[in-house]
């Protein structure tokens, strides 16, 4: 069958199920339900603290089968991940789904468990270093379900990912499961992602290694969630966690792409009272806040918020009083920490107030505009985040999906070029976020608008900057590095990308490798 | 025209190439190619090169190169550099 993009899905896919094919961003809206919850009731004087790692194992009856989640908020330094993978391997338990909302290089020892059967299954929303090598390699029993932040958190909700256990790596939680993240040796501030697990999960244990009196504060994650909580001598590396700071890229290409982005966002009209911004954490994103944050003051406007993972320069442009408030997921650096933990107008947000599509709204619906990146497009202004151009998995959606889908300007800002490789294509090899999403692409050699956005052309048409149709910007580049031979892949699917609200839009091969 | 010593042009920096070259005592042209974009454009990197090599009139030299996303121009340059340095 097919998808609405002209993507050719099975109808069935071994080791997931009965697929529904994408038909659309809004095309599954209306009346949902969220699921039951089971738990286990705590009355007074029953204590949650276990001794150890492996008490905690042993009441937690972790058996074959079982899908237990993971929170990405210590990145890469995290230990929590490896520490609990390690001890049920010893275990002997097999056949293991782990859902870690995002899986890092620092994760590579996933890659024996995956070996050795003890995990055969893995849902994220993006996937770098070796694991994603292994799953590209078709190592993974089951296909890998890669979702958006916000589908997690959908798909935890509705009951579609069901979680029997969640480890919660806590920087700092009290003797009765109380959790913040700003506090502790591995502070890592907002924990956005781990909400739906805590709340969802049949049983949930937080790991820290500060535990402190009761109660903790600030509470981001409440006691009433958590069933166990163990200490350990250390959930994470710092240096993993977070950067020291965040800075602008000073390499020119990237630096004339945010320019010509923040010029497209002003004639657009969206530089007003009241505007809402998100952009990810990378050199040309970043530039853009910066260029914008002139534009700004210039015209002396303040913006509503800010949002998504918040970097020290959206700290600065709120405490500079451009904006009101920032909805903060993930804090990507230590100043996003401070900010986050000391400032009340620098607010938490979880993945599903994020970009949850079947809720009552996410934030990402209030997005004026959003910034985002791609590895490819195609000239359906598909965008590609998910495998790189080998056809290789690199990273995945995160709220890349979400974001683009809420925002009234979602803006894609690349390289025409990267390392000789077009970046525009007829066709992506996976498909992350439908064209539908995207209303304009901008390189530093040309822009080009979806023309389905015949008001953001019009325009733009009366500025001077170069526009292009998509085609043209193709040709472009390949006039410049050549037309790049297709990749290879083979039959075996070893990923299934869901959309943000769980139908499939894409679906990753196994790569054949090349010496 | 023979090469007589071993040279290089050319950077790991992305975007270019780095070309060494030596003399092949069997008379021969071999090339050994590494590239980001072998899938993509191995075979068009390699001609260029060998186009070079027969362009300037060379035999009997071995290439090592290692490519990080050159285009035509760069690579044909490079090879040019490090052959006239090697002569």
């Amino acid at each position: 069958m097919k998808t609405i993009l002209g993507r050719e899905i099975p109808d069935y896919i071994e080791g997931y199920g009965q697929v529904r094919p994408f038909q659309g961003a809004f095309s599954k809206v209306g009346v949902k339900n969220r699921t039951a919850v089971k738990l286990t009731s705590v009355i007074p004087n029953e204590h949650k603290v276990l001794p150890s790692l492996e008490d905690a194992l042993d009441k937690l009856e972790i058996a074959d089968g079982m899908t237990i989640s993971f929170h990405h908020h210590l990145r890469n330094g995290d230990y929590v991940l490896n520490i609990v993978m390690e001890r049920l391997a010893a275990r002997g338990v097999k056949d293991l789904t782990v859902a870690a909302s995002s899986i890092f290089p620092i994760h590579a020892p996933l890659v024996e468990h995956i070996e050795s059967g003890v995990v055969s299954g893995l849902v994220a929303n993006y996937i770098s270093g070796p694991v994603a090598e292994a799953v590209s390699r078709g190592e993974l029993k089951k296909p890998a379900i890669m979702q958006t932040h916000g589908g997690r958190a959908r798909a935890i909700e509705s009951g579609d990912l069901h979680i029997d256990v969640a480890f919660l790596a806590a920087p700092t939680a009290d003797n009765y499961g109380n959790i913040n993240g700003v506090y502790g040796n591995a502070a890592c501030g907002s924990l956005g992602y781990a909400v739906a697990d805590a709340e969802y999960a049949d049983k949930t244990i937080a790991i820290t290694d500060h535990l402190v009196p009761y109660p903790a504060y600030p509470i981001e994650i409440s006691q009433v969630f958590i069933d166990y909580i163990v200490k350990i001598d250390s959930i994470g590396d710092p240096k993993g966690i977070v950067s020291g700071t965040t800075r602008i890229t000073k390499d020119p290409v990237a630096l004339i792409i945010a320019k010509r982005a923040t010029e497209v966002i002003k004639a657009s009209g969206l530089v007003r009272e009241g505007m809402s911004f998100q952009t990810g954490a990378g050199g040309t994103s970043l530039a853009v806040a910066a260029e914008l944050k002139k534009i700004m003051q210039h015209e002396g406007v303040v913006g509503s918020f800010a949002s998504g993972g918040i970097t020290g320069y959206l700290v600065e442009m709120l405490e500079e009083g451009l904006f009101r408030s920032l909805f903060d997921v993930q804090c990507f650096d230590l100043k996003a920490i401070e900010s986050y933990r000391d400032n009340p107008t620098h607010q938490f947000m979880s993945a599903s107030m994020y970009g949850n599509p079947h809720t009552k709204g996410a934030v990402v619906n209030n997005l004026d505009i959003m910034i985002l990146g791609a590895t490819e497009i195609d000239t359906d202004f598909n965008v590609n985040v998910t495998t790189g151009s080998s056809g290789m998995i690199m990273g995945g959606s995160g709220g890349h999906s979400d974001t683009a889908a809420g925002s009234k300007l979602a803006i894609v800002v690349t390289n025409l070029m990267k390392a000789r490789l077009p970046i525009i294509k007829d066709k992506v090899i996976t498909v992350t976020t439908p064209g539908e999403s995207i209303d304009v692409v901008v390189t530093e050699r040309g822009i080009a608008v979806n023309p389905k956005r015949v008001d953001l052309l019009e325009k733009l048409r009366m500025t001077n900057l170069p526009l292009m149709t998509i085609e043209e910007l193709k040709l472009l580049a390949e006039k410049i590095t050549g037309v790049p031979k297709g990749v290879e892949t083979s039959e075996k699917i070893v990923a299934v990308v869901e959309y943000r609200d769980g139908s499939v839009i894409d679906i990753v091969r196994k790569v054949d490798l090349v010496s | 025209m023979k090469i007589t010593k071993v040279a290089k042009a050319g950077t790991l920096e992305s975007n270019d190439i780095l070309i060494m070259v030596k003399p092949n005592e069997l008379g021969k042209t071999e090339l050994e190619l590494e590239s980001i974009v072998m899938q993509q454009f191995g075979e068009v990197i390699e001609q260029v090169i060998l186009h070079k090599v027969q362009e300037m009139g060379i035999e009997g030299i071995s290439i090592k190169a290692q490519d990080k996303g050159a285009l035509d121009y760069t690579i044909a340059a490079r090879v040019e550099t490090a052959i006239s340095r090697a002569i």
